[in-house]
């Protein structure tokens, strides 16, 4: 039986990586002369998927480059580790790509580096030939409403770090005993967190989620999910597959309100493809009767989703201590206008829900790192013309930073890919100056040491990576993440 | 044991997926059963198919596949450069390896899933004619086919997903 396991599991394995290897090898021959005295050296600032596609693009495009990437946390991938919903493995597999990009020779990875704290943005304009900022959106936007602060209150981000083992939210420990849930918001972040809070245990214990989160959704007494938005049913924001999986998600039943669907059946048909199909799942979903046996099911099911249309919150409640939530304050909305530019006017009626936790998935938001650095606060971007920050020589940005935070991966990459043809272009054109040999991260290394900072690099996250794959096996997981960055830091030292 | 919780992951894949998955580890266990006798081979076909594919330049790159392949195989197997191909590796869980065919080669690619529909929804370019790589598997009925890759691989959940 062990010989087998080693024969199919090994060979399964290789033969993958094979094809995983020729999938993300380009043979690309774009290599250019550089009649300069040293290699182009680049950094990178941020070691998510915007980061790493940066520095794919950019290694394939100069052979002779040197890219460095620099990431606060021990771990890299960013988003993709933590942001992507523990039952969707299947978007993760973009990690192998980048996997293959941190083996090249012409890049490195720097993790547990904090830049703003342990080295500034000058310092690395200084060391290098040009920046890119690709941190993303740490931030988000906030409701702006009374009681907000309650407790049982959460922001979307912070739900889903602490869900999806975040360092910093693992403190949360939401309290999960009430029967309702309110989520604002109805993007797919919203539709993630309302499947994680209302999947069958049995699915989720088999997924990468924190073995807290775990026992916490075990004892999780909430059977009623509402995931509401300010418009109507032809302007959601999330996307199809999303809304299938909470159709066909198990012991559960769709609770929608046939009044919001009005009018939409005559409209449909001249859709686009895809607000149409979705449109068309909704409507079965709100208005049909359903067959026998899915009647069947869902009389049997123990738990609700909701979509609710038409609401803006106006205040989280408080229980009568004044300490915790225990309702929503939900004003009543009617369109102005049709499509994707419709908009939500106030009727003046409001509605009260009794919920014991809200979650507030409107919208990441990035933040600005350096005086120095130019950032557009109302857009929460840094100002770019296709990722040149504008006034200011090498310095490039890439990712949500320079777009704002919508899109899923494959977004990001074309994103990260046009960045990086900018700054070949620079180069190649001799806008941005690399005759000059610049020491790269030799000095940065240097500073680094001098403040006591000792940056994990790719093969220390591979010990990470390891440990918990192992820990995983334990108990049936592809892995238990390690959710401190102490423990993190430990295993790379051993 | 292993084999169990190696099966039970390659259950987790839809069902293309999981012939797809094992058309991989049979290749790769076969080629290392030959390895240890006469240094590795590739598998030996005489039934190829041709297709051709149209890259975002305009140029058109012919190549031959073997029957069961699907047309994202192809392009990693003959390591054909489309940059951001393919980026969750056949799983259905992106729109990167979006192609673009003619009409009659269109209705020859057979029946496309909801799963496969809702992917396609988001590719950058969707037209009437088009479908993932991943999804569509070469037989000899497909000999001669032409694939267009379209201009951008984004996928459109950039504008849906809400918008500050």
């Amino acid at each position: 039986m062990s010989s087998h396991r080693l024969l199919f599991s090994g060979l399964w394995t290789i033969g993958r990586t094979r094809w995983i290897s020729r999938l993300h090898e380009g043979k690309h021959g774009c290599g250019r002369a550089f009649f300069s005295s040293g290699k182009p050296k680049v950094c990178i600032v941020g070691g998510g998927p915007a980061g790493f596609y940066t520095a794919q693009h950019l290694i394939k495009a100069c052979q002779d480059a040197e890219v460095d990437i620099y990431e606060r946390l021990p771990v890299p991938f960013g988003l993709v580790r933590f942001g992507v919903a523990p039952d969707h493995p299947e978007v993760k597999n973009v990690i192998n790509t980048f996997t293959q990009t941190a083996k090249q020779s012409g890049c490195s990875f720097y993790g547990n580096v904090n830049v703003g704290k342990d080295v500034s943005i000058q310092e690395l304009q200084q060391a290098y030939h040009a920046v890119v900022l690709s941190y993303g959106a740490e931030g988000n936007r906030t409701m702006g409403v009374p009681g907000e602060d309650l407790a049982g209150v959460y922001s979307a981000k912070d739900f889903v770090g602490w869900y999806n083992g975040l360092p910093n939210c693992q403190q949360l420990r939401p309290d999960l005993s009430c029967e309702t849930a309110v989520i604002l918001g109805q993007g797919n972040v919203a539709l993630d967190i309302a499947r994680i809070l209302l999947s069958p245990v049995d699915v989720l214990k088999k997924t990468d989620i924190t073995q807290p989160a775990l026992e916490a959704l075990t004892k999780s007494q909430i059977r009623r999910v509402l995931i509401v938005g300010r418009r109507g049913p032809a302007q959601i924001a999330c996307t199809i597959k999303e809304v299938r999986e909470m159709v066909n998600l198990p012991d559960t039943r769709p609770e929608m309100v046939a009044a919001d669907f009005q009018g939409l059946r005559e409209v449909v048909k001249d859709l686009p493809r895809p607000r149409k199909r979705l449109t068309e799942l909704m409507l079965k979903t709100a208005l049909e009767t359903p067959g026998e046996k899915e009647q069947e099911r869902r009389n049997k099911a123990s738990r609700v989703w909701a979509f609710r249309f038409f609401r803006s919150p106006v205040e989280i409640l408080a229980n009568p201590d004044n300490n915790r939530a225990a309702g929503i304050r939900l004003a009543v909305n009617k369109l102005e206008g049709s499509g994707e530019g419709a908009q939500a006017v106030l009727t003046g009626e409001v509605e009260d829900v009794a919920c014991g936790l809200v979650i507030s998935s409107i919208g990441y938001k990035s933040l600005p790192i350096d005086p120095s650095v130019p950032f557009d606060s109302r857009k929460a971007i840094v100002p770019n013309n296709m990722g040149r920050v504008q006034q200011a020589a090498g310095l490039y940005c890439s990712g949500w930073l320079k777009t704002g935070p919508t899109g899923v991966i494959a977004t990001t990459m074309n994103n990260s890919f046009d960045t990086a043809r900018s700054l070949v272009e620079d180069m190649d054109s001799g806008m941005l100056d690399v005759s000059a040999a610049k020491p790269g991260s030799q000095n940065i290394s240097g500073l680094l040491e001098k403040r006591g900072v000792i940056p994990v690099i790719f093969s220390d996250w591979e010990k990470i990576d390891s440990v918990e794959i192992s820990r995983g096996e334990a108990t049936g997981k592809p892995r238990e993440k390690l959710l401190s960055v102490e423990e993190m830091l430990q295993v790379t030292r051993q | 044991m292993a084999l169990v919780t190696a099966s039970r992951r390659l259950a987790q894949v839809s069902l293309r997926g999981y012939s797809r998955r094992t058309a991989a580890a049979s290749g790769a266990w076969l080629s290392a059963q030959r390895s240890f006798t006469a240094g590795i081979q590739p598998l030996r076909s005489d039934n190829k198919v041709t297709i051709h594919f149209i890259n975002r330049d305009g140029q058109k790159i012919s190549v031959k596949g073997s029957p069961g392949d699907s047309l994202l195989d192809v392009v990693i197997n003959e390591d054909l450069d489309f940059d951001g191909f393919g980026a969750c590796e056949g799983t259905l869980a992106c729109s990167t390896c979006h192609l673009i065919f003619d009409e009659d080669v269109y209705k020859k690619l057979g029946e496309v899933t909801d799963e496969e529909m809702d992917m396609l929804d988001l590719a950058y370019g969707l037209t009437e004619t088009s479908r993932l790589g991943c999804q569509v598997c070469l037989t000899k009925s497909l000999e001669g086919i032409v694939a267009r890759v379209p201009e951008s691989v984004a996928d459109i959940r950039q504008s849906q997903d809400g918008s500050s």
